[in-house]
């Protein structure tokens, strides 16, 4: 049990991370965050050697997905939380607030898919295999689902700079 | 070097920096002979930044009571154990039934007044705040409504405390039967789902009271009384953290 402690404690504020960046809303993701720990907990004999944190992302992710799938089915509705200033390093100056909020706003418009590999890879550091597995996709879904996060969110800050914001929204409604 | 062409994965690889040395090297020769390339790699790495600084205060929050892994550890054993957890339950709800819901605290000893009212808070709070479907009668954007309602009921004026300062928003309220006549109840909750009741009603005795703290259960509050209104704020957060709230409510009480 100390053992677990000592490998899944470190983890958990990156699974928060995580999770906040998915579902963007605080009590949610802490939720989601709960209920991967539980399950971590549970199946700890069942997991396989080595470093835990594939395996972990990988119950968080597909908890995340669940919801998603809840929610689209029911309609259910959760709130996003407002950009909090509290979210953001105190002494940070007012003009970085604003380009994180607009670089997470713009995050937010990605395809859940595209949204979870840049996450996974940019931000959490994990490897391209590792996160391959994670999202039960071969490694070459995740070199083009990466690339075309970064060009697309390329194109968005860039719109947004330019003071014409492209209609992301619409198109993601088509689909 | 070797040969190999520069892949887009490549480029991908050198921003998140986990390329092989000697092909990180490739990949940089080449960036420096075509510019357009290069600037859309900056590009890329700039957004990598941006998007970690944008998410680093997450990590850095102090984790809520709910994610203690230690806890979680605890409860999985103790599920794992079910006799005894069966038995522990059994003594949990016999003494529960016997003293649970007793005020505790300096209010026994002072007073009849407030402690009938930190009693009726506490019975409010255990009954109305675990439920999921109706906690409140009346919802808070039909606040002006429900502020007319009860303080046409309890024949004086109430007014609505505002604990947005504390982050508790304002879910709704309801009317109450005590004892001594209808009482206002307003629920709140904040990011969490923690919920707290404030619950208010004219009172007999104790027209003016000291706010004094009560325990019972699991929950914790305070009362007080002024001006013949009595006030009791209840909540399962720990009474330091209910104590600024409840002074809170008293302060915007008595500036009507």
């Amino acid at each position: 049990m100390s053992d677990m402690l000592r490998q899944v404690e470190p983890v958990i504020p990156a699974l928060r991370r995580y999770a906040r960046a998915l579902v963007r809303n605080r009590a949610a993701a802490d939720d989601l965050v709960q209920d991967c720990l539980e399950r971590a907990v549970s199946n700890w004999e069942r997991r396989r050697e080595g470093d835990p944190r594939p395996w972990l992302f990988t119950i968080l992710h597909n908890l995340a997905v669940n919801q998603f799938r809840r929610i689209a089915r029911r309609g259910k509705h959760i709130a996003i939380d407002e950009a909090n200033e509290d979210d953001f390093g105190q002494d940070a100056v007012q003009e970085q607030k604003l380009m994180y909020q607009e670089v997470l706003e713009l995050l937010a418009r990605l395809p859940e898919e595209q949204r979870a590999v840049l996450l996974l890879v940019a931000v959490e550091d994990l490897s391209y295999a590792d996160a391959a597995k994670v999202l039960d996709i071969p490694i070459g879904t995740v070199m083009s689902r990466l690339s075309r996060a970064r060009e697309r969110l390329q194109r968005e800050i860039e719109g947004t700079a330019d003071g014409a914001p492209k209609k992301v929204v619409q198109l993601r409604s088509m689909k | 070097m070797s040969d190999r062409p520069i892949t887009e994965d490549d480029l991908h690889a050198y921003v998140d920096g986990v390329l092989e040395p000697e092909r990180r090297a490739e990949v940089a020769a080449y960036l420096e002979d075509h510019p357009d390339v290069a600037r859309r790699v900056a590009a890329f790495s700039d957004q990598r930044d941006l998007l970690r600084k944008a998410l680093a205060p997450i990590a850095d929050e102090p984790l809520p009571p709910q994610l203690n892994l230690s806890g979680i550890i605890e409860k999985r054993q103790r599920r794992r154990a079910p006799v005894w957890w069966a038995v522990a339950a059994m003594l949990m709800l016999s003494i529960g039934g016997i003293g649970g819901w007793v005020v505790r605290g300096n209010l026994q000893a002072s007073s009849g007044g407030l402690a009938a009212l930190a009693q009726e808070a506490a019975y409010s709070y255990h009954v109305y705040a675990p439920d999921r479907v109706r906690p409140v009668e009346i919802r808070a954007s039909d606040s002006t409504q429900l502020v007319q309602w009860v303080s046409n009921r309890l024949k004086q004026p109430v007014k609505l405390p505002d604990l947005t300062g504390a982050g508790y928003r304002l879910m709704g309220g309801r009317l109450i039967a005590t004892s001594h006549g209808p009482a206002a109840m307003f629920m709140y909750d904040d990011d969490r789902g923690d919920r707290l009741v404030v619950l208010t009603r004219p009172m007999a005795s104790e027209q003016s009271a000291p706010m004094a703290p009560h325990s019972g259960g699991d929950v914790s509050g305070f009362a007080w009384a002024d001006d013949g209104m009595g006030y009791s704020l209840v909540g399962q957060a720990a009474a330091e953290s209910l104590k600024p709230i409840a002074n809170e409510v008293r302060r915007q009480a008595r500036t009507i």
